[in-house]
């Protein structure tokens, strides 16, 4: 008979909502944002931008600007090129993808409007701002190609006649036979689907403030961005600096969703000057300047057809891609990921064997665009969850029921797809049963036919999906990119028994640093409150990627738990050289030194911890005690480390005004290992609210000539607070093997699902009138279009 | 931009004097010039909210208001609001729930909350999403919101009834 332990048991804090410390600093309105912070000396800067979206500079006159009161410095694009070198946004594993030359500020001729043409520095921000339309420019107005259309026709002219013409990248896949496939389908159904161009929004516009000292030639860069060594290393390369001499230190972000992870020509331009003035200089975007110059993303074309048997299982997919990236392809990640990724992950959830695609990505004056938050996710998700509704349709099914007769199956891994993608585990019909349990699909499906009855119409509409996740160095490192694959944690054991944990992921808002805690709580055996967690700083933390690509729980939580593991050991060994007992049948709990078998508490850590550090003295002769660890972690089993999920939306349809009230939204997912369930969570719905963007309000529009003609919040529409629905979340937990604590991201399988969603329920809700919408965001007016009504 | 207004003012319940350009906005007043940086700049155009600040206890968008008109008013920031203690609650519910990402409009959604509370303290969650709808939060989806503000408005009112019943 055993009795009952009286010791101490070891705990977890891994599966708990345990609420993130750093939040409560962004509550008493004590965050530290980019502006927030001064320093000595500082200089402001204000950009003189193109109002055409293609335009020779004729004549560029600062002298007036140069005599206005507070104005420091003025310069041109041949001014900063002194400084700052070029650059051209290529990977080798993008084959022939091309773009030109980028220039911080633009020397000769803008490329879009908004792009930097010259750029002053004043005392106040007021001043450069006030200086900035004393600046005389002069533009010969070229023809603008807006139109991705037409970019390729020989008539329309190209943007870089070095380039020889507009197309970016093109990539072709054909897995064979599937002209076969289709020719003998018992149904094909067809149709094309437009995505409009988004931007990320961050409330926080775009800052940074950089501080050259030449007595050291040391650059310090206080910078909003996920990746400080990314941009450690593009700092020290464009401003011909060795790379150890450059500091970048992101403190709070306001947002940032992939909007803050590229290389932005006036950042790079404010780096050059302060370099040049040797002074600080700042700079923070105004919204005009971020909805201009932030990255823009996802403006595509997609025609797609699918063959489906007479059983309603899926055969084939054909996909044809068209994307337009603006005049450069983004530094240093690319703008051929997005469309790479539609292609990658059409049909992504389904069990077929035949896909042909042909993407295409060419060149236009509007804004570049590159990776936002889901990168070509929504994309591929929609067009294949678009296809199943209406081959469900077709055939008389119901969607649940054919998606379950084709997501591929649960014991049907490891599976590669058609596309060639490798999935490890995923659970595409454990979610299924889930989300079908958890929204009540029969009763909804009762409920909706009965109000139909009444001339109410509701619809509702499913969308699997597949997330990328956890990637590894085929992602960027393979190309050639300088992006870390991997990423670090250092702990340190504090004299008090604390332990400060020192990440290479960086926190933007989604709970990192509080996930971190979490696992180096769990992993020591001390409470959560006793972990203090830095992130942000290249001067301080392990080298590594970042947070970006849904991999700091999956990357980062993994090399903590690692350096968890380490440290813990080592107090262990010192626990067990004080207390002269094998260190094996000792375990921390709790911040208590205890007997492994019974729990009984032998020491504090924070008195062990206080002889490791003031009185080693005491230890034996040989023994030192190791009370900072670092572990690095690369994921290298898979290329990525997929996750999946489902999602459900609930609409109301007014075929009279063509609005859409969304009524409720549902999604199941499987992120593997859940660290904190809350954080896991918030990054859905928050996800979803973005997704919800996308699908009714979102869209960045310029007119024939590239004219920006949305640039404001008053214009450019974003879900606000009463148009969400209540979101309602489920889990299924498939740990990946490939790290021991089995988490995968979630960060972006919100907003990769979200506008399929909508979309097949406001076609649901459209059936009976025989009409359907497939182009982006579902406005009133394109669905009165589908009804016939305008 | 030489001529400067002199502009007497209390906030956070501190006397300030200051002389400000006329086209100072209240936002930039607070930021630059006492070093209040908690309420934040976001579109500038009275749309997100991000900079909401209440003036003589209204909330009012810190964008769209110049400094030099506040002779003789009274401005509550976030910090104010915070070491005073009368959001503390609020402030508790929003960590509790992670009601906050980026935290970027949380300062700004804290006033307005805060407001909602004073004037319309048995808020229904439809209405507090419609209070809210001058407030853009782009990381949470605005549901963890509405739920704080809905529990710390349940908790308020116990809290009232239990002292009604004590006294």
């Amino acid at each position: 008979m055993n009795a009952p332990v009286p010791g101490l048991k070891p705990t977890t804090y891994i599966g708990q909502d345990t609420p993130r410390a750093n939040a409560r600093r962004l509550l008493a309105g004590r965050g530290q944002y980019v502006d927030d912070m001064h320093l000595p000396r500082e200089l402001h800067a204000a950009f003189v931008r193109s109002p055409h979206a293609h335009a020779r500079i004729t004549r560029l006159d600062l002298s007036k600007a140069r005599q206005a009161r507070g104005v420091f410095w003025c310069g041109t694009g041949h001014d900063v090129a002194a400084v700052v070198s070029p650059w051209v946004a290529t990977l080798t594993h993008f084959k022939g993808l091309k773009s030109a030359p980028q220039y911080a500020v633009a020397l000769d001729r803008a490329t879009w409007q908004g792009e930097a043409v010259a750029v002053v520095v004043a005392q106040t921000r007021a001043q450069a701002e006030d200086a900035v339309q004393l600046v005389e420019v002069e533009y010969e107005t070229l023809p603008a190609v807006t139109d991705m259309e037409t970019a390729l026709d020989a008539t329309t002219p190209v943007i870089h006649p070095d380039l020889g013409d507009n197309l970016a990248f093109t990539r072709s896949l054909d897995t064979g036979g599937v002209g076969d496939v289709f020719a003998g389908a018992h149904l094909v159904v067809e149709d094309t689907f437009r995505f409009g161009r988004h931007t990320g929004v961050c409330l926080e516009p775009r800052a940074i403030t950089a501080d050259y000292d030449a007595s050291e030639h040391q650059l310090t860069v206080y910078l909003a961005n996920q990746a400080p060594h990314m941009m450690r290393d593009i700092f020290a390369k464009h401003l011909d600096m060795p790379e150890s001499n450059v500091r970048v230190i992101a403190r709070d972000i306001g947002g940032s969703f992939g909007i803050k992870v590229h290389v932005y020509p006036d950042e790079m331009a404010i780096v050059g000057i302060a370099k040049l003035l040797k002074r600080p200089i700042r700079y923070s975007a105004d919204r005009l300047e971020s909805m201009s110059t932030d990255i823009h993303a996802r403006e595509h074309r997609v025609k797609a057809r699918m063959a489906v048997d007479k059983d309603g299982r899926i055969l084939a997919f054909d996909m044809e891609d068209l994307t337009g990236i603006g005049p450069y392809s983004v530094y240093p990640r690319t703008s051929a990921v997005e469309g790479n990724q539609v292609v990658n992950l059409t049909g992504g959830p389904y069990d077929f064997r035949h896909y042909i695609a042909s993407l295409k990505v060419v060149f236009q004056n509007k804004t570049p665009t590159c990776q936002y938050r889901a990168v070509g996710h929504p994309i591929a998700v929609a067009v294949t969850e678009g296809l199943v509704d209406l081959a469900a349709q077709k055939l008389g099914m119901d969607p649940a029921q054919f998606r379950r007769l084709n997501l591929i199956p649960d014991d049907k891994y490891p599976y590669t797809s058609a596309s060639g993608l490798k999935f490890e585990q995923l659970s595409h019909h454990a979610c299924l049963d889930k989300l079908l349990k958890l929204m009540d699909y029969p009763k909804l499906r009762a409920e909706q036919a009965a109000l139909r009855a009444k001339g109410i119409h509701r619809g509702i509409g499913l969308a699997a999906l597949i997330e990328v996740t956890n990637p590894s160095a085929l992602f960027y490192g393979v190309g050639g990119a300088r992006i870390s694959a991997q990423d670090g944690c250092t702990l340190r054991l504090e004299p008090t028994g604390w332990v400060t944990a020192i990440t290479g992921v960086t926190e933007q808002g989604q709970g990192t640093e509080g996930m971190i805690a979490q696992v180096v709580a769990s992993a020591v055996g001390i409470p959560v409150e006793h972990v203090r967690v830095i992130t942000g700083d290249t001067d301080v933390t392990p080298y590594g990627g970042g947070t970006w690509a849904s991999r700091a729980a999956g990357i980062g939580g993994e090399a903590a738990l690692q350096a968890s593991k380490e440290l813990k050991s080592n107090i262990l060994a010192l626990a067990g050289a004080i207390l002269k007992r094998d260190a094996a049948g000792l375990d921390l709990r709790q911040s208590q030194i205890v007997e492994r078998a019974t729990g009984e508490v032998l020491q504090p850590l924070s008195e062990t911890a206080r002889i490791g550090q003031y009185r080693p003295d005491t230890l034996p002769r040989e023994f030192q005690p190791q009370l900072s660890v670092t572990r690095q972690y690369g994921q290298r089993d898979w290329p990525f480390v997929f996750t999946n999920g489902i999602q459900a939306s609930y609409v109301e349809v007014d075929p009279d005004t063509g609005f859409t009230r969304l009524l409720k939204h549902w999604m199941v997912e499987d992120c593997g290992t859940i660290i904190n369930p809350m954080l896991v969570d918030e990054q859905l719905r928050g996800g979803i609210a973005q997704g919800i963007g996308a699908a009714m309000l979102e869209e960045i529009l310029y007119d024939a000539d590239g004219n920006l003609k949305n640039a404001t919040l008053a214009d450019y529409l974003v879900p606000m607070a009463a148009e969400m629905p209540d979101m309602v979340f489920g889990h299924v937990e498939t740990p990946t093997k490939s790290s021991e604590l089995g988490a995968k991201g979630a960060g972006e399988a919100g907003t990769a699902g979200a506008p399929a969603a909508v979309m097949n329920a406001i076609n649901d809700a459209l059936a009976p009138f025989n009409a359907r919408v497939t182009d982006q965001p579902f406005t009133p007016e394109r669905l009165l279009k589908a009804l016939g009504k305008v | 931009m030489d001529h400067l207004i002199t502009v007497n003012l209390k906030v956070n319940g501190t006397d300030v004097t200051k002389s400000v350009e006329p086209r100072t906005h209240l936002v930039d007043f607070l930021r630059n010039e006492l070093s209040l940086t908690g309420s934040h700049a976001g579109c500038e155009h009275g749309v997100c909210g991000a900079c909401t600040v209440l003036v003589d206890g209204e909330i009012v968008r810190g964008c769209l208001t110049l400094a030099c008109q506040l002779e003789g008013a009274h401005v509550q920031t976030v910090e104010g609001l915070t070491e005073s203690g009368a959001i503390a609650d609020l402030q508790t519910a929003f960590h509790q729930r992670n009601s906050l990402q980026c935290g970027y409009c949380t300062p700004g959604m804290l006033v307005c909350a805060s407001a909602l509370m004073d004037e319309h303290p048995q808020a229904s969650r439809e209405e507090i999403r419609e209070y809210l709808s001058g407030n853009y939060c782009r990381c949470t989806g605005y549901e963890a919101i509405v739920d704080a503000i809905e529990s710390t408005m349940k908790n308020r009112a116990a809290g009232k009834a239990l002292a009604g019943e004590d006294a």
